[in-house]
Parts: C-alpha cells; sequence; structure tokens
C-alpha cells in the first residue's frame, strides 16, 4: 500500500530525514517510535504533503501512485488521512459542515454521489456513539475551544467517518488521560481491518498496550535504526532511549 | 498625478464613443456651475422648489472641503473635469469590448448572456420578458396604494411628498458629498408606502436589470407611513461596470410610528485592475430616521468599488424604536474601505444593534468606523456592537474605530471585536480533509458572514454568498 524508498528531506536547509525506507502492506499496523526531534514527524507532514519542506532524495509509491506529485487534498481523496499531532481551530466553521463537506469531497473524487443532510446524519450517527464527546460535538466549531484530549478524540472520530485506507496517526496518544486513551485506541482498534493500514507514530509504549502493533521501528536522527515486532516497544520502555544512542554511536 | 489622469481618461471615454443612443444624443459641458444646475432641472422639467433645492446644495458645497478624517487614500479629484448631466451613457457595443475578467465573473454567477448584456450596458433589443414582468409588478402594487417610480417622475408626480421629505434626513448641507448629490443628482428611486399596507415583494429584485445607469449621482427616497412595512433591495451581485469614476449617492428613509424599513446592498462596483488602477470611487451618504416603534434595518455587502466611504445611519427618534446594521464589507488587492454606522439615540427604549464583518486580502485596508450616540433623553437606551476582521495574507489591514457617547446614565453600550486570520494551518488542515484551499476559504469565510447574510432576503442570500466566494478565489497563493 505505502512505499517509502530512500527518503531525504530537508527543512530550512537542514536534513531532517536522511534516507527513510518503510513498507507497509494492507491489514497491518504499524508503530514508529523515537526521541523528540528523530525525524517523526516531518515523516507525517511530508506524506500528506505540507509544502514547507524540500525533498531532496527518494520516493514514495502509495497503492502504485507516486504520492508525492499529488495535491494535499488529492491524497486525502485517494485514502490517505492524516491525524493531526496538534489540530487546528477553525472559528466559524460548524464540525457538522466541516466533515459533511469533507466526506463529500472524498466521496465525489471516488465517483459517489454525496451524501444529503439527512443521510449524513444518519451516517455518522453511529460512529458518534463510538468516540463519546460530553457535548454535541456537530453544532461546535471544528476544534475551537476543545480541550487537548476532545481535539485528539475529534481526529479519530473524523477517521472513523472519512474511512481512509492508511491513517497516520501523529502523536494520537499525547495529553490523553486514561479514560481519553481508551476511547481512541478503540476507535482505532474498530477502525482497522484487512484492507487498510494504521502508522502510530508515539513516544510512549502506552498507546501500543490497547493497538496492538504489527511492526514497531525505531526512529533516530532522521533514520530506522532497529525495526522489529511489538516486544521491541517494552525493550525500548525497559532501556530507555539511551539505550538506542547507544547502541548507535557503538 | 497618475490618479488624476485616470479620472480624466475615464472621463473622457465620453466622447471616445460617442452617444449610440438615437432618442437623447445631448450631453452637458464639463464642470459645475450655476448656470448648469438650471439646465439640469429645466431639463428635468422639475417644479420651482426643487430648482431652490438645488441651488441652496450648491451654494453649500462651494463653501465646503473634501472631507479628509476617514482612514482613506483618495486622489485628487477634478469636480470641474466632471460632465454632470450625460444621459444616456455611451454604451460598448459588444462583449469584446468588455473586461474579460468580469465576463469569468458572469460565468460563475450563471448569470444568462442577455441579462449579462443588459448589466454591462451593452445595447441589445428589449428583453420582452423582464418587461411584462415589470408591468405586473407595477399594478399589484398600485393596487395597494404603493408608489415606486424613478424620483424624477416623483417630484413631478407626488411634489408634496418629496417637498416633504427629501433631504428632511439628509440635509442638503449634511456633508460634502450630500451636497453635492443634492445639486446635481440625475435620478434614482422613490417609494411610498401607504398606512398599514405590507409590501409583498422584495422592491427592486424584479428590476435590477433596468436598475442599471442610475447615474453617478444616486437619489433614493423611501417613506413608510404608519405602521406598514416594506423590503428595498438595491444593487447587484453581478460586477456592475461603470465609466464614472466618482460615485456619490445618497439614501434617505423615513419609517413612520410602528413602520419597518429593511434596506439591503450588494455593492459590487468595478473594483480596480489587480495593481490598483481605476475603479469607482464610492462616496454614499445613507441615513433613516425612526419615528416612534418604528424599525429600520441595514443590511449590507459591500465587495466593489477602489474606495468605499459609506456609514448607513439610524436617527432613532422616536420612542421604542429600532436600528440594526448588519455589514460584509471585503476588500482586496488594492482596495479601501472605510464603512460602519451611527446609531443616534433620541427616544426611550430605544435599541440599536451592530454586526460588521471586514474581510481584507491582498494590500487592501479595510476600515469599521462607527458611532453610538445615547442622548441625554434617551431613557433604558441599549445598544450592541460586535465588529469582527478577518485578514487573508499579511499585507493587508483591518481597522475599528468604536465611537460611543452616552449622555444618559440608564443607557447601556456593549462592544467586542475581534480580529482573525485565515492561515497556512487551517487550509491545510482542509486539504488533508481533502478539501481543496479555494472551497476551505469559501466554507471559512461562509462561516465568518453566516449572521449577516442570513439578514439578507433568500434569493439575495445565496447569490451573496456565491459572490464573495467568487470575489475571494484568487486571494490566497
Amino acid at each position: 500500500m505505502l512505499t517509502i524508498k530512500n527518503l531525504k528531506v530537508k527543512v530550512e536547509g537542514k536534513e531532517i530525514l536522511k534516507g527513510i525506507n518503510l513498507e507497509v502492506k494492507k491489514g497491518e499496523t504499524h508503530a514508529i517510535m523515537g526521541p523528540n526531534g528523530s525525524g517523526k514527524s516531518t515523516l507525517a507532514a511530508v506524506l500528506a504533503g505540507r509544502n514547507y519542506m524540500e525533498i531532496t532524495e527518494g520516493e514514495v509509491y502509495f497503492n502504485n501512485e507516486n504520492l508525492l506529485m499529488l495535491k494535499p487534498e488529492e491524497r486525502a481523496q485517494k485514502g490517505l488521512f492524516l491525524g493531526f499531532q496538534y489540530p487546528i481551530e477553525i472559528p466559524g466553521v460548524t464540525m457538522i459542515n466541516f466533515l459533511k463537506t469533507s466526506l463529500n469531497e472524498i466521496r465525489k473524487a471516488q465517483n459517489l454521489e454525496p451524501l444529503n443532510a439527512v443521510d449524513f446524519l444518519k451516517f455518522i450517527k453511529e460512529k458518534k456513539e463510538l468516540v463519546p464527546f460530553g457535548f454535541e460535538l456537530t453544532g461546535r466549531h471544528v476544534n475551537e475551544g476543545f480541550s487537548g484530549g476532545e481535539k485528539k478524540k475529534n481526529e479519530v472520530f473524523q477517521m472513523l467517518v472519512l474511512n481512509p485506507t492508511l491513517a497516520i496517526l501523529d502523536e494520537i496518544d499525547s495529553g490523553l488521560d486514561i479514560d481519553a486513551l481508551k476511547v481512541v485506541a478503540n476507535a482505532i482498534n474498530n477502525f482497522k481491518n484487512d484492507e487498510n493500514a494504521v502508522i502510530l507514530i508515539t513516544h510512549y509504549q502506552r498507546l501500543l498496550n490497547y493497538v496492538i502493533p504489527d511492526f514497531v521501528h525505531i526512529f533516530y536522527d532522521g533514520k530506522i535504526i532497529k525495526s522489529g515486532d511489538k516486544t521491541l516497544a517494552f525493550e525500548l520502555e525497559e532501556k530507555g532511549y539511551d539505550w538506542i544512542k547507544e547502541s548507535v554511536s557503538s | 498625478m497618475e490618479d488624476k489622469d485616470t479620472i480624466k481618461n475615464i472621463t473622457e471615454q465620453e466622447y471616445k464613443f460617442g452617444f449610440v443612443s438615437n432618442i437623447d444624443t445631448e450631453y452637458f459641458p464639463r464642470g459645475i456651475n450655476e448656470e448648469i444646475i438650471k439646465e439640469i432641472s429645466k431639463k428635468k422639467e422639475e417644479p420651482e422648489f426643487m430648482l431652490d433645492f438645488r441651488l441652496k446644495a450648491f451654494n453649500k458645497w462651494k463653501t465646503m472641503k473634501m472631507p479628509q478624517w476617514a482612514n482613506l487614500k483618495i486622489p485628487d479629484i477634478d469636480y470641474q473635469n466632471i460632465i454632470y448631466y450625460a444621459a444616456p451613457k455611451n454604451k460598448p457595443t459588444s462583449l469584446n469590448d468588455i473586461d474579460p475578467e468580469i465576463l469569468r465573473t458572469f460565468e460563475k454567477l450563471g448569470i444568462p448572456l442577455d441579462e449579462q448584456k443588459q448589466l454591462l450596458g451593452v445595447a441589445v433589443d428589449a428583453v420582452l420578458d423582464s418587461v411584462s414582468v415589470k408591468t405586473t409588478f407595477k399594478e399589484t402594487l398600485a393596487n395597494l396604494g404603493i408608489i415606486f417610480c424613478s424620483i424624477s417622475e416623483a417630484i413631478k408626480s407626488y411634489p408634496d411628498l418629496v417637498k416633504k421629505y427629501l433631504g428632511s434626513v439628509v440635509p442638503i448641507s449634511d456633508n460634502f458629498f450630500a451636497a453635492l448629490n443634492s445639486a446635481v443628482f440625475s435620478d434614482g428611486s422613490f417609494v411610498y408606502i401607504p398606512k398599514g399596507v405590507r409590501c409583498p415583494i422584495e422592491l427592486s429584485t424584479y428590476f435590477r436589470i433596468n436598475a442599471y445607469n442610475t447615474g453617478q449621482f444616486e437619489r433614493t427616497l423611501i417613506i413608510a407611513d404608519e405602521n406598514s412595512y416594506v423590503s428595498y433591495l438595491e444593487g447587484c451581485t453581478a460586477p456592475m461596470r461603470d465609466e464614472n469614476q466618482l460615485h456619490a449617492a445618497v439614501v434617505e428613509l423615513i419609517a413612520l410610528p410602528g413602520a419597518e424599513i429593511k434596506y439591503s446592498t450588494v455593492q459590487n462596483w468595478y473594483p480596480g485592475d489587480k495593481n490598483g488602477n481605476g475603479g469607482i470611487f464610492n462616496f454614499v451618504t445613507k441615513r433613516g430616521i425612526c419615528y416612534e416603534n418604528a424599525k429600520i434595518s441595514w443590511t449590507q455587502v459591500e465587495t466593489g468599488s477602489a474606495i468605499t466611504w459609506k456609514y448607513p445611519s439610524c436617527i432613532l427618534r422616536g420612542d421604542n424604536s429600532v436600528g440594526e446594521f448588519y455589514s460584509i464589507a471585503v476588500t482586496k488587492n488594492y482596495q479601501q474601505a472605510d464603512t460602519g454606522t451611527k446609531m443616534i439615540h433620541i427616544g426611550k427604549n430605544t435599541r440599536s444593534r451592530i454586526v460588521s464583518k471586514g474581510i481584507s486580502a491582498g494590500y487592501s485596508n479595510n476600515t469599521y468606523r462607527g458611532l453610538v450616540k445615547i442622548m441625554k433623553g434617551a431613557e433604558n437606551a441599549r445598544n450592541y456592537t460586535q465588529c469582527d476582521s478577518l485578514l487573508i495574507g499579511d499585507k493587508c489591514g483591518a481597522h475599528t474605530f468604536p465611537y460611543i457617547e452616552i449622555e444618559n446614565p440608564t443607557a447601556i453600550a456593549e462592544h467586542e471585536a475581534t480580529t482573525s486570520k485565515i492561515n497556512e494551518d487551517q487550509l491545510f488542515y482542509c486539504n488533508q480533509r481533502g478539501i481543496k484551499t479555494e472551497d476551505a476559504i469559501a466554507l471559512i469565510i461562509s462561516g465568518y458572514v453566516k449572521e449577516v447574510i442570513n439578514k439578507l432576503p433568500m434569493e439575495f442570500a445565496i447569490e451573496a454568498q456565491k459572490l464573495l466566494q467568487i470575489t475571494l478565489d484568487s486571494s490566497i497563493g
């Protein structure tokens, strides 16, 4: 589904990604872990199509299509979803209007009829039950006045509604209390199936107790320096990032 | 100097094309003096009182200076180089003569070809449909005793009403542009709604084609007699092209006890090109007076003109009267707008509400200027003002000048203001959800202006929404 070959990226002249190789297949869940500044979020941003960085080398294929040639909205329409580390507030725009526009743009790109307001409300009803909020979400403005946890829940809620083929969740677990973490994990598990894939970017092993990854990759200094199965996450949690740094330098 | 030349060029175009109309090929020499004013009045076969009105205004105007307090850069205007009476205007002979940018906007708005031509003033055969529509509605209105005609016709047919009310809300000495308008106004609309009558249609929607070319000094007078109601629409969402660079209109509303007037405007005059050359200078004086229990509501969507100077106001003279002002002002490229309102509370328990939404893009400057004045006798007067600015890009400006003067201790005035910016992060967030930048801007803008758009009559609201989207489409990189 996603193939990243020797991807090198500079931000403001500084090389942040120094040759990333990664293969994600249908039905898989990958966890990317690593210390701050190792390039995890840059990878998420470059896959989603942010334009502040310079791609100096490498290729990315998404369902056999050259991903780097597509505009951000085209990537989204073809099924790539990014759960933001810091979700953006859009005052004046209601969630229902935002999500309906979003869903219908994606449906349009897939040659599906747009949903009208009534069908849309029916469609999101069951998704709302999976991600409970303490307030009526749809009438609220996009992320405006949401707590950190509510914003993260809103990201996975949107993921469930838009049903992408690849969901990249950038630190979806940061700033969540245990209840919210369970809600988010539950939503991800509900989303996962044999036809889609999830990339979880995280600092901590905590989330991985609830969402079991098939692969764990450790990022350090713009590279994947170690890959393994879920046990690698435990090892990392136990030994800390210094262990990685040492093993790199030795 | 360059700006002065622009005005000159534009006024000179009248020579270039000459008149194509075979009815009236006459125009006056350039400049303004007593003789010209007498000629205008004579040409229009006006009664004596009208000529007096014009001359008084002219004499007052001569002593006045162009106002400089607005947050605008206004190039020098040579008032002796303007033709004050020239009807009909020169007409482009085909759509090929029109700025292709304007034609694209028409297409996006979905305006039929014949109507495009009429709006642009391209000579066409009369569209029979619209003529018959017009006749039908005229009959409906006449049966209710409603008078809706040109101000020229009203001066001749209803001189008593005109004499009583013209200049009663905006006196000839009110300001420089109002005085000029009073001296030389060419035409405009007149409305009278009799006691207790509710006008069944939105006045002027059905007439918008014919509203073209009412001239650069337009004069409107609307009188709603006791307990009557009228909703009046001015302007058009389609871009309005006019060879006159200077526009100075005056609108007066009179809401007698218990009456309600709703006045909606969409202003989309030519704003000039992307580099700020050309475009209309729009200096408008709009004011209404409310007697007891009366209500006046101004709603405006201002997207056009190179310079907009406009403050639709309410004098809340009667007890329990209500004034409202809902505004969306959009500026882009090098446009400048200084707009807002005045709410003058005189009567007891008077209430006013101001909602102003400014949107600036490009290198433009957008200013809200408002005055809430609560006089000594205005017991329990209430005002609520909400004044929001939205910036697109970082080269534009938004300014707010709220003036509040309260002379009665029981009064309450509330003011809320916000400034926000459409930023890259918001657009990217939308992009990542499959929404392209153009639609993302439309989504954000429509959320922002919703409160004002909702005040417009329905059909107009849909068009206005579309207009805003089109206007701002190209504003973000």
